[in-house]
């Protein structure tokens, strides 16, 4: 598996479902059958963003997160590519 | 607030749902949590499972695990997953493998929303036919080779942990391996007619800390269903998952007959939240029993609120109190400190509740249905491990 590059471009998986919730989202992967949790959310609307932007960065603007939070956004986001909730596109 | 503490209060829809398809079944295990055997003639109909489907969708519940008795069974079973994959609902069937055909298993390996679960609760025949019933440990392993050999990755081997296999948790582990498996081990509970033999096949108090050293070690590998989290007091490691009793606020259960129950392992008048034919439908029973209102508020901790264990157990299983006659904030019946012990031992002739429905076969019937639970006599031939023993060993030392 590649590393995560918010240089490129993301989008949600296409076997994941999101379902929202208070705390932001519950994530359902089909293929691997697994469940995670978007605890915020601004990193739903991120993630939900991703494929309509050149990169991540993009995605992170459009979802109104402040700065100084990027790189804990930036943390997560690389967590969900490794589970495969977001995937290059 | 805390992801915990916001599940403590209930999600606008169960993250996932069990639901018994019918009371129907092949087997006769002594444990049943449904107490099931006979189809029970208010069952749902086909139309009616598919708007309860419907209703799924809506909620967007992601995935349903369908038990019974045996679901398999029921005639209209396939179109009803095909039915609920169709509708982006996945479906987890929970099977002895009776039905579990080469042909049907090809047919199941194409779909990404189907998983299959099978049970066996032994490693070896003789362990899990005690429990199961004569020629099931056959039925299933075929099954497994079945789904193994039409390419079914990852499908679930599901265990309920006694007293006669915790000894086998390696061997487990080798057959889920061999059939390119994942192993689910989950904690007996004292419901249905598991409550008839929970005395003598729940683990003893060293057996459960054997199976709690075996499960930090083998991590996220295996599943369980959330099920052992009233061990955590065993050490500084939670296990994994998300150690919370989830019944009513991210749990529940849809019976044969459509009544909504709090949890699987709680079938009984006292955690009935509805039917799922009243109107409204589930998600009205869902979002508004009161009976889940009052479970997703604060729950009184009792005795347990000064022990030091307390938030790593939470007091542990509402459902494994409830059968063995514990007040709800007494201690776990197994609790890892042993005021389960002692508080049992507290209890008055008449504490254990009635089984409030049972569908059972009567009789003895044509089915596997042993007519004593435990091992014959020796003569007979023992399992060759685990069970060299009486399944009362230990029964005394459980919970020191």
């Amino acid at each position: 598996m590649s590393s995560f590059d918010p240089d490129l471009p993301y989008r949600c998986a296409p076997s994941v479902s999101l379902r929202p919730e208070p705390f932001g989202a519950l994530a359902y992967d089909f293929s691997t059958r697994r469940l995670s949790f978007l605890k915020s959310l601004e990193l739903v609307k991120t993630v939900r963003a991703l494929i309509s932007h050149p990169d991540v960065h993009g995605a992170l603007d459009q979802a109104g997160v402040p700065a100084e939070q990027r790189r804990a956004y930036l943390t997560a986001l690389a967590g969900l590519a490794e589970a495969g909730t977001i995937q290059p596109r | 607030m805390k992801l915990v503490d916001q599940f403590q209060h209930g999600l606008d829809a169960p993250i996932c749902l069990t639901w018994e398809l019918t009371y129907a079944c092949n087997l006769a295990c002594v444990h049943c949590l449904s107490s099931s055997g006979r189809r029970d003639p208010r069952e749902l109909s086909t139309a009616e499972c598919r708007s309860v489907l419907d209703e799924l969708q809506r909620m967007q519940v992601f995935y349903v695990n369908i038990g019974g008795g045996e679901p398999t069974v029921r005639p209209d079973f396939w179109e009803l997953v095909d039915y609920a994959t169709d509708r982006q609902v996945g479906v987890k069937f929970s099977t002895n493998g009776i039905k579990i055909t080469p042909e049907r298993a090809r047919l199941l390996a194409r779909s990404d929303y189907v998983d299959v679960q099978i049970s066996i609760d032994g490693a070896t025949a003789e362990v899990n036919d005690a429990v199961r019933g004569p020629g099931s440990y056959r039925t299933a392993v075929t099954a497994m080779g079945n789904l193994a050999e039409a390419g079914f990755r990852d499908f679930k081997l599901s265990v309920v942990m006694t007293r006669q296999n915790c000894d086998q948790l390696d061997d487990f582990a080798e057959i889920a391996e061999r059939y390119g498996a994942q192993l689910r081990l989950t904690r007996l509970r004292p419901a249905g007619r598991g409550a008839e033999v929970w005395n003598e096949l729940h683990p003893t108090a060293e057996q459960q800390r054997t199976l709690y050293h075996w499960l930090v070690a083998n991590g996220e590998r295996v599943l369980t269903g959330d099920s052992f989290f009233h061990l955590n007091a065993l050490g500084s490691t939670p296990l994994p998952g998300l150690n919370l009793c989830g019944a009513g606020r991210v749990v529940c259960l849809i019976d044969p007959v459509g009544d909504v129950y709090a949890c699987p392992f709680a079938i009984h008048d006292q955690f009935l939240a509805g039917n799922v034919r009243s109107p409204g439908g589930f998600a009205e029973v869902w979002r508004n029993a009161p009976l889940f209102a009052e479970l997703r508020g604060p729950q009184s901790a009792g005795a347990c609120g000064s022990c030091s264990a307390f938030d790593s157990c939470r007091g542990g299983c509402m459902a494994a109190k409830f059968f063995t006659g514990l007040p709800m904030d007494a201690p776990d019946p197994e609790c890892v400190k042993g005021h389960g012990e002692t508080a049992l031992a507290a209890l008055g002739p008449g504490s254990v509740p009635r089984p409030s429905g049972d569908h059972s076969r009567r009789g003895r019937g044509p089915g596997p249905v042993p007519v004593q639970i435990g091992w014959a006599p020796p003569a007979a031939g023992l399992p060759d491990r685990a069970c060299d023993t009486s399944p009362l060993t230990g029964l005394a030392a459980a919970g020191r």
